[in-house]
C-alpha cells in the first residue's frame, strides 16, 4: 500500500533529472582531468585549487543562507580556522596532516555551535553584526597572536597530505583528490533538503514561527545549519592550505567573507550547484576584468547591488526557472492514498487541555484574567467572545508562543505550561493560524511532512512511512491531487486545508484551530463545517476560536465565551446563545437599559 | 592624585570616542527606524564626510593608473564643512534610489546585502581617487586644548563633545516638536497606516537617508582630525557603532547614545589597562556579553512576533 503511494513519486523525479545530471557528471569528471591531458601553468592549476576549496565554503553558505535562512558573514574565519590547524599542525606542531584537518573540524565545529547558540536566538541583524565581529576578532588575533600563529608573516611550507601511502606531492594529483571530496560534499548538500532536518531547515526559512508551532526545534535546526556551514567552511580551508603550501591572515579578512557571500548569491544560494558556478565565477572574474585596474573592487561592489537588485535567485535560479518553462512538465503520478489512521484511543474522563487560572498581562492590560477550561476528549470546543475579548491571546499561551503571567495548562494531565512550542507539539498539540501561515516555497507534500515528523508522532520510521502520512493527510482534506504543488501557487481555500492536513500528519492529541474560516466563502465554509464534523467523527478533540457563530454553533459541543478577559459563559451552542450576558456582549445592553441611557 | 588624572584623560578621551560612535549610531537607528534594515555603509559616510573635508581644504591627488587628474582646491574649513555637508546630502539621496529603493519590497537580508556592496563601492571608489595613504586634516581650531587639573582637554575632542549635545538635542527638538518629525516617526512605526494618512513615506524615507549620511558626514569630519582619514576608517566605526545599538537597545535613540558612549569608554579604558593591539576587540566583546545576559539590551523591551 504505501509502496504504491510514495515510490511513484519519486520516480517522477529522478525521470525528469536525468538529461541535466549526465551534463554535471560530464562537466565534473572532465573538470580535474584537464591538468593531465592538456598542459597547465602552476598559475592555471593554481586557479583550479582556488575555485575547489573555495567551493567547499561557498557549499556551508548554501546550508546556512540558502536552506536555513541565516546569514554568515564569518565565512573566512571558518576558512581560516580550518587553514591555520592544517598549517599550525603541520609545520609547527609537527602534527600528521590528517590529525590536524580533524582538530580544524572540530574547532570551527565548536565556533560555529557557540557562535550559533549565542546568538541565533535572536537572527536577522544580530546575526550578521555577530558574525562580523568574530571575523574582525578573528582577524586580530590572526594578525597580533604572533607567538601562536606567527603573525602577519603567515606559515610557509605546508604539504600535501599523504592518502593510503600515496603523496599527493603532484598538484594535479591533490586537485583531482580535492575535486573527488568536494564532489562528495556537493552530494551531500544537494541531498541535504530532502531529509528531515534539510525540510526543517526550509521550514524555518519560509516560516519561523510556523515552524517552531508544528513541533520543529527551530533553534537547534539554525545551530545546526550553522555549524555544518561552519564545518564545510573549515574544510575548504584545510584543503586551501595544503594546495598552496602558504597561508597568511590576509586570505581570511572580511573580504573573503564577503566573497564567499557574493559567490553564492551569484550563483544561486539553494543549490549546491549553483554554489559551485557562483564560486567559479568569483574566482575568475578578477582574472577577466584586469582592465579595470584599481576600480576593479569598486566595480564589485556596485555587482553585489545589482546582483540583489536583477539576479534574486542568482545564476542557477533563474537557469532552472527558464528550463522549467520550456519543458513539458511531467505531472507526477500519485497512487491512492491509504485512509489516514488518527490513532485515537477510547476516550477516557481525563479532559485532554485544561487551562487553571490562565493569565496574560500586557503591562496594565489584562488580555486574559484567570480563564478556567476543561476540553473534555473527542469533543468540539469553541472559544469565543467579541473583538479584544481575549481569544487570540488565549490560543497563542495554550500555544506556547506567548508565556502566561499566571496559571497553568495540561495536556492531556502533562502539565506544559513552561514548555516551548515545538515541544507541545511533540506531546500532541497542532494548530492551525488565522492568517495561513504555511511554508511558501516547498510543495503541499512537503508542508504536511514537516507536520508529520514532530518528536514523538506515532508512526513507523523511515522517509516511506512520512510520505504515506503526508499523503494520506492531503487526501482526507481533498486536495491529494495538489500534493506536488509549490504551496504559494494554491488559492487560498486549498492553502488553509494544506494547513489542516499538517497539523493532522502529526497525529493530534488536541487541534488548536484559530479561526478556521476566515477568509473563507459560504461554500467554502459548508466543506469547512463538513471537514470539522468528519474529524470529530473520528474521535479528535478540537479548540477553536471563531467569529463566525453559524459555524460555531453548527460543530460545537461546548462553547466557552470570554469578554474582557474573563469567561462569561460556558456550556452547550443552545444554552450559551442566549445566555444574556453574551447577548449583551455582542450586541450592547438589553433594552431594558436603552431608556435610560438615552 | 596622578593616577586620578590619569584616569580622568582617559575617561575625556573615551567619552569623545564614544560621542562618534553615538553620532553614527543615531544614523543607524534612524534608518533601521525608517526602513527595518541596517545600513552596513553607515560607517562610510563617516569616511566619505572625512574625505570631502581632505577635498575642499587641500584637494585631491588623483589617479594616474586610471587617468583621473588631482585637483587642489583650498576654501576655509567653515565653508568646506558645509560643503562637505551638501556633498553628504547628495550622497544619501543616491543611496536611497541606488541602494535601498529597487529592494525596498523585499526582506531584509538582501537590502542588508545591498548596502554590504555599497560600502564595498564607496571604499573602493575613494580608494582610486585618493590613493591609499591615510591623510591628516587640520583641526577646527587652531589650539591644542587646555588643560585642568592635570587633565589635558583637547580642542578636537571638546568640539566632538559638545557638538554631540547639540546634534542630540536638535534631533529630540526635530523629532518631537515639528510636524515632520511626527510625519517621520509615523513613517517609521507603521508605514502603511502613514500612507494612507497621507504622509508621503517615499519622501520621508529619502530625508532619513540623507539626514543619516550628513549625520554619519559630520561624525567623519570631527573625528578625522584625530584618526586621520582613511578608507577604512568608516567600517571600525560603524561597527562598533552597531555594536552600541544593539547593547542599548535594538533601534532605540537614547540606547544608541549610551551605548556609544559605553562603548567608548569602554574601548579607551582596556586600551590604556590591557593592550592596545586588540583595542577593536572589547567592543566586540562587550557586545557578546550583552547578547548573553540582555539580548534586548539596556533600553530594549522584549518583543515576541504575534501570531
Amino acid at each position: 500500500m504505501s509502496d504504491a503511494a510514495a515510490k511513484p513519486v519519486a520516480l517522477a523525479r529522478a525521470q525528469n533529472n536525468i538529461p541535466s545530471l549526465i551534463v554535471l557528471a560530464i562537466l565534473a569528471i572532465a573538470f580535474p582531468l584537464v591538468p593531465y591531458v592538456l598542459h597547465v601553468s602552476d598559475y592555471v592549476l593554481n586557479i583550479f585549487m582556488n575555485s575547489v576549496s573555495y567551493t567547499m565554503a561557498v557549499l556551508g553558505m548554501v546550508v546556512v543562507l540558502g536552506y536555513a535562512g541565516q546569514i554568515n558573514l564569518a565565512q573566512a574565519a571558518f576558512f581560516g580556522i580550518g587553514a591555520y590547524a592544517v598549517g599550525l599542525g603541520t609545520v609547527v606542531w609537527g602534527l600528521h596532516f590528517w590529525v590536524s584537518f580533524v582538530l580544524g573540524l572540530g574547532a570551527a565545529a565548536i565556533a560555529g555551535l557557540v557562535l550559533g547558540l549565542t546568538t541565533l536566538r535572536l537572527g536577522g541583524h544580530y546575526l550578521a553584526m555577530i558574525t562580523i565581529s568574530f571575523q574582525q576578532i578573528f582577524d586580530l588575533v590572526l594578525t597580533n597572536w604572533i607567538d601562536v600563529t606567527r603573525g602577519p608573516d603567515g606559515i610557509p611550507g605546508i604539504e600535501p597530505p599523504a592518502l593510503f601511502g600515496l603523496h599527493l606531492t603532484d598538484k594535479r594529483a591533490y586537485l583531482l583528490f580535492s575535486a573527488g571530496v568536494l564532489y562528495l560534499l556537493i552530494w551531500f548538500v544537494w541531498w541535504l533538503p530532502k531529509t528531515r532536518l534539510g525540510r526543517a531547515m526550509r521550514a524555518v526559512r519560509d516560516n519561523e514561527l510556523a515552524a517552531e508551532t508544528i513541533g520543529v526545534h527551530t533553534l537547534r535546526t539554525k545551530v545546526i545549519a550553522f555549524t555544518i556551514s561552519a564545518v564545510l567552511g573549515g574544510i575548504g580551508g584545510s584543503f586551501y592550505a595544503a594546495g598552496f603550501s602558504y597561508i597568511s591572515p590576509d586570505n581570511f579578512s572580511f573580504l573573503r567573507s564577503i566573497e564567499f557571500l557574493t559567490a553564492v548569491l551569484l550563483g544561486g544560494a539553494q543549490s549546491p550547484f549553483g554554489a559551485a558556478l557562483g564560486t567559479v565565477l568569483i574566482v575568475l572574474l578578477p582574472e577577466w576584468l584586469r582592465f579595470l585596474k584599481s576600480l576593479y573592487l569598486a566595480v564589485y561592489g556596485l555587482g553585489v547591488i545589482l546582483i540583489m537588485v536583477f539576479l534574486a535567485e542568482g545564476i542557477w535560479g533563474l537557469l532552472r526557472n527558464t528550463f522549467q518553462r520550456i519543458r513539458k512538465p511531467i505531472a507526477p503520478v500519485i497512487g491512492a492514498a491509504p485512509a489516514l489512521n488518527f490513532d485515537i484511543k477510547a476516550p477516557g474522563e481525563r479532559p485532554v487541555l485544561k487551562l487553571e487560572n490562565l493569565q496574560k498581562h500586557f503591562g496594565g492590560l489584562r488580555a486574559v484574567d484567570g480563564i478556567d477550561v476543561e476540553v473534555a476528549p473527542g469533543t468540539v470546543h469553541a472559544l469565543i467572545g467579541p473583538n479584544g475579548s481575549g481569544k487570540t491571546t488565549s490560543l497563542n499561551v495554550v500555544n506556547g508562543i506567548y508565556r502566561p503571567t499566571a496559571g497553568r495548562i495540561f495536556l492531556d494531565g502533562i502539565d506544559v505550561t513552561q514548555m516551548k512550542p515545538h515541544e507541545r507539539a511533540g506531546l500532541g498539540m497542532g494548530r492551525t493560524f488565522q492568517n495561513i501561515r504555511l511554508f511558501p516555497t516547498m510543495s503541499a507534500l512537503e508542508n504536511v511532512m514537516v507536520g508529520g515528523q514532530r518528536d514523538n508522532n506515532p508512526m513507523e520510521a523511515g522517509r516511506e512511512a512520512l510520505v504515506t502520512r503526508a499523503l494520506s493527510a492531503l487526501d482526507f482534506v481533498g486536495i491529494l491531487d495538489r500534493a506536488h504543488m509549490i504551496v504559494r501557487n494554491l488559492p487560498y481555500g486549498y492553502q488553509r486545508l494544506v494547513e489542516i492536513a499538517r497539523a493532522l500528519a502529526a497525529h493530534p492529541k488536541l487541534l488548536l484551530l484559530d479561526e478556521p474560516g476566515a477568509g473563507l466563502n459560504q461554500a467554502e465554509k459548508q466543506e469547512l463545517v463538513g471537514l470539522l464534523k468528519r474529524l470529530r467523527g473520528h474521535g479528535l478533540t478540537l479548540f477553536l476560536i471563531d467569529h463566525d457563530m453559524g459555524l460555531v454553533e453548527k460543530v460545537s459541543d461546548k462553547i466557552t465565551v470570554l469578554n474582557f478577559g474573563k469567561k462569561i459563559a460556558e456550556g452547550t451552542p443552545q444554552e450559551v446563545l442566549r445566555h444574556p450576558d453574551v447577548i449583551a456582549a455582542y450586541l450592547g445592553e438589553g433594552p431594558t437599559n436603552a431608556p435610560a441611557r438615552a | 592624585m596622578e593616577a586620578l588624572a590619569n584616569n580622568l584623560q582617559v575617561l575625556f578621551q573615551g567619552l569623545a570616542l564614544g560621542s562618534i560612535y553615538a553620532l553614527v549610531a543615531l544614523g543607524f537607528v534612524l534608518i533601521i527606524r525608517a526602513t527595518n534594515v541596517v545600513n552596513f555603509a553607515q560607517g562610510d559616510f563617516a569616511m566619505l564626510g572625512g574625505y570631502a573635508m581632505i577635498l575642499f581644504t587641500v584637494g585631491m591627488p588623483g589617479n594616474p593608473e586610471l587617468h583621473i587628474p588631482g585637483f587642489a582646491v583650498h576654501v576655509p574649513y567653515g565653508v568646506a564643512i558645509l560643503l562637505a555637508a551638501v556633498v553628504m546630502a547628495i550622497i544619501g539621496l543616491a543611496f536611497n534610489y541606488g541602494v535601498y529603493y529597487p529592494l525596498r519590497n523585499r526582506s531584509f537580508l538582501p537590502v542588508l546585502i545591498s548596502t554590504l556592496g555599497a560600502s564595498i563601492f564607496l571604499q573602493n571608489t575613494v580608494l582610486a581617487l585618493f590613493n591609499p595613504q591615510p591623510r591628516p586634516l587640520d583641526k577646527l581650531f587652531n589650539i591644542d586644548g587646555v588643560t585642568i587639573g592635570g587633565v589635558f582637554l583637547d580642542s578636537q575632542y571638546l568640539v566632538i563633545l559638545v557638538f554631540t549635545i547639540l546634534a542630540v538635542a536638535f534631533q529630540y527638538f526635530f523629532f518631537e516638536h515639528t510636524l515632520i518629525g511626527k510625519k517621520l516617526q509615523a513613517t517609521s512605526q507603521d508605514k502603511d497606516m502613514a500612507r494612507l494618512l497621507g504622509i508621503p513615506v517615499t519622501l520621508m524615507i529619502i530625508i532619513t537617508f540623507v539626514y543619516s549620511a550628513v549625520l554619519g558626514g559630520l561624525a567623519g569630519m570631527l573625528v578625522a582630525p584625530i584618526l586621520f582619514v582613511s578608507i577604512g576608517m568608516g567600517s571600525t566605526i560603524a561597527l562598533k557603532a552597531f555594536a552600541a545599538t544593539i547593547i542599548g537597545g535594538f533601534g532605540d535613540v537614547a540606547g544608541a547614545i549610551v551605548g556609544g558612549i559605553i562603548i567608548g569608554v569602554i574601548e579607551s579604558f582596556a586600551a590604556y589597562y590591557i593592550s592596545v593591539p586588540y583595542k577593536d576587540a572589547y567592543a566586540f566583546l562587550a557586545l557578546f556579553l550583552v547578547l548573553l545576559f540582555r539580548p534586548q539590551g539596556i533600553f530594549g523591551e522584549k518583543v515576541s512576533e504575534k501570531a
